[in-house]
């Protein structure tokens, strides 16, 4: 019965490939639609309901709605529309239609019931952002995008050998709740995790979005990511190694974005890190932990992008990045200013914002489990959240030292954007009933109790004194942080080198001694048969009467010899 | 152009004193409340409170020192 419905994401993917066919303003008017109508869509299905399609042997899924997937795909289609809004006057419309695409996709996979739907949405996400992240036209965006669209080719390889073997071992390509114990789940989930920035492979992300253009970024913050969360969160709930997965990416995060030096690549670090909660919350895997993970990658979207937005802002109107270069905006951006604070506060979990109603679930769960260590060590990376995106962030792009820049405002689109996600990040964080109600699991959660707010401000106002304390150990420098990308960027394109100038020189080794070889062989031709060669050369006579002697001599004593 | 209040001299020490007020608030907040501990260790008086300092601090720290290991020159990747 639903197959007559609109598939939203399919509809996405189509208005992107059309707009750039619709002229003026037109266009504009399409690119806003489009996300909206699709938001429409995604609310006018029932909420458990499926459509089954046979394609060669198999049965595929491709609009399967729970409330799960519904969550992920409203948010998705939310993102897409403010994201449009933020830049369809001044983006690309190279960018404007691949990002539609992107995030047709990333619903596509949402409301995929089979794994092959999965797979073919997934792709069509990696070139969708590829081309995103392209359109910035500049020389790194190209070099970058091609290392990312390797990456994600490969990570693509990786899923589609882990389906081929997972429905070959079950003969099923449902995509339901599955466990690491085969070759086929562990492939699928090693598909997934590199998406959502695991390591070891954790480096595409700090590595290609920020040379993004100012409004790509928001987009690719987005949808790749948190598809991976959601796929993770209905294919590997409570699988217990993704605890450990997840607290790695969320020190790795702050560590490396306490490093950083370039604004957008701080932002960057800190997604890794925001992922990791959500990683450990599925690991985790109670019911409060999975609403949890699925309520943050909720909000995380809005916040990060409003954090981005205000840093696309600052980019578009000075043309910097790096926080050596920034500093003292808050005189003429502090329109700009409030909503990239307003996001940090949100990201670092402040009370009345929406970070406070979806990390602590995460948090609590680990306390009610009573797993003291994981408890403690999200605690402490709250507090680290605080520090790298909460203050670090606005404080060197809008306060510090004054850099002499007088930016105007961005243009009213770009604020409007940054309003309504603004906005959103302190609407659910006041009235967090908004989130919870359309969650998976039934909420049984109260995030606004007093010892839960007072023991968060101790623990994010002491995290804020020890920044301000140590403030000469964060000043930045112009440099970079190595990190696993260093493999691919440096030591194998050193190693080629090597290989290349090894191989030139044994070339030129190997042919100077053939060119010797040779020359001492025509040489010796030469010296036997060249024009003074000893066969060549003419004997003299008594040579020639010495000879014939010396064989009439032989002939005679074998004639006497056979006389007997 | 006006400077920008926060740039004014003064202001500084202003928000450090405001700052330290609020952070005692949070503080002696504490025993007015009836904390829900669900390990012992969370009934050490101003936990949070240290554990958010002396995190921050390490984190800062290990930072420093892995920054030490890996930072480069941001011209590093250029020339390959």
């Amino acid at each position: 019965m639903m197959c007559d419905a609109i598939h939203p994401g399919l509809l996405l993917i189509l208005a992107g490939l059309i707009s750039p066919l619709i002229g003026g303003v037109w266009r504009s008017i399409w690119i806003l639609a489009m996300p909206l109508v699709s938001l429409v869509l995604i609310w006018s299905v029932p909420p458990v309901s499926e459509c089954t399609i046979t394609f060669l042997d198999y049965n595929l899924i491709p609009f399967s709605v729970d409330s799960l997937s519904r969550l992920f795909a409203t948010v998705f289609s939310v993102m897409c529309f403010v994201g449009t809004l933020y830049c369809f006057r001044q983006a690309k419309i190279l960018e404007l239609s691949a990002a539609l695409v992107y995030a047709g996709a990333a619903i596509g996979v949402t409301f995929a019931g089979d794994l092959i739907t999965v797979f073919i949405f997934w792709e069509i996400m990696a070139l969708g952002s590829t081309l995103v992240l392209w359109s910035a036209g500049t020389r790194s965006s190209w070099q970058s995008g091609m290392r990312y669209v390797l990456i994600h080719l490969l990570g693509g390889v990786v899923l589609m050998a882990g389906i081929v073997a997972y429905s070959q071992e079950t003969g099923s390509i449902d995509f339901i709740a599955m466990s690491p114990d085969s070759l086929g789940t562990w492939l699928i989930l090693a598909g997934f995790l590199l998406n959502a920035g695991a390591p070891p492979l954790s480096a595409w992300l700090a590595d290609a979005y920020p040379e993004a253009s100012f409004s790509g970024m928001v987009f690719l913050s987005a949808f790749t990511t948190k598809t991976a969360v959601y796929v993770l969160l209905r294919g590997f709930p409570g699988t217990d190694l993704l605890i450990y997965i997840g607290l790695f990416m969320i020190f790795y995060g702050i560590i490396y974005a306490l490093l950083e030096n370039d604004m957008r690549r701080i932002l960057a670090y800190s997604i890794v890190n925001q992922v990791g909660f959500m990683v450990c919350g599925i690991g985790i895997g109670t019911d409060l932990a999975l609403n949890g993970a699925a309520a943050h990658a909720f909000t995380h979207i809005i916040y990060k992008a409003l954090l981005l937005m205000s840093a696309g802002s600052v980019l578009y109107m000075t043309g910097k990045r790096k926080c050596t270069d920034l500093g003292g905006l808050i005189h003429t951006m502090p329109f700009t200013a409030t909503c990239g604070i307003i996001g940090a506060l949100a990201i670092s979990a402040f009370p009345l914002t929406s970070g406070f109603i979806s990390k602590s679930m995460i948090t609590q769960t680990a306390a009610e489990n009573q797993l003291l260590l994981v408890w403690i060590l999200l605690q402490a990376a709250s507090a680290g959240v605080f520090l790298h995106a909460g203050i670090k962030f606005p404080w060197f792009v809008f306060f510090q030292k004054d850099s002499g820049l007088r930016p105007a405002e961005a243009p009213l689109n770009m604020r409007l954007a940054m309003l309504i996600f603004a906005f959103l990040c302190i609407l659910l964080g006041v009235m967090p009933r908004l989130l919870y109600g359309i969650l998976p699991y039934e909420v049984d959660y109260v995030p606004y109790t007093a010892p839960h707010v007072i023991t968060q401000l101790q623990l994010l106002l002491f995290s804020g004194l020890a920044f301000f304390a140590m403030l000469p150990w964060m000043q930045r420098s112009l440099t970079i942080s190595l990190d696993f990308d260093w493999f691919y960027r440096k030591l194998f394109p050193c190693a080629w080198n090597l290989l290349k100038q090894s191989y030139c020189f044994l070339q030129a080794y190997i042919s100077e001694l053939t060119d010797k070889m040779l020359c001492g062989i025509g040489l010796g031709v030469a010296h036997i048969y060249g024009q003074q060669g000893i066969i060549k050369r003419t004997l003299q006579t008594n040579y020639a009467v010495l000879i014939v002697m010396i064989f009439l001599l032989g002939y005679l004593l074998f004639y006497l010899s056979n006389l007997n | 152009m006006k400077q920008h209040w926060l740039y004014r001299p003064g202001t500084s020490r202003k928000l450090w004193v405001l700052g330290f007020i609020v952070l005692a608030l949070t503080i002696m907040a504490e025993p007015f409340i009836s904390l829900h501990p669900y390990f012992s260790i969370e009934k050490l008086f101003s936990f949070h409170a240290l554990l958010g300092f002396i995190s921050c601090v390490v984190m800062i720290v290990f930072a420093k020192l892995l920054g030490v290991l890996v930072k480069r020159k941001d011209d590093y990747y250029d020339d390959v």
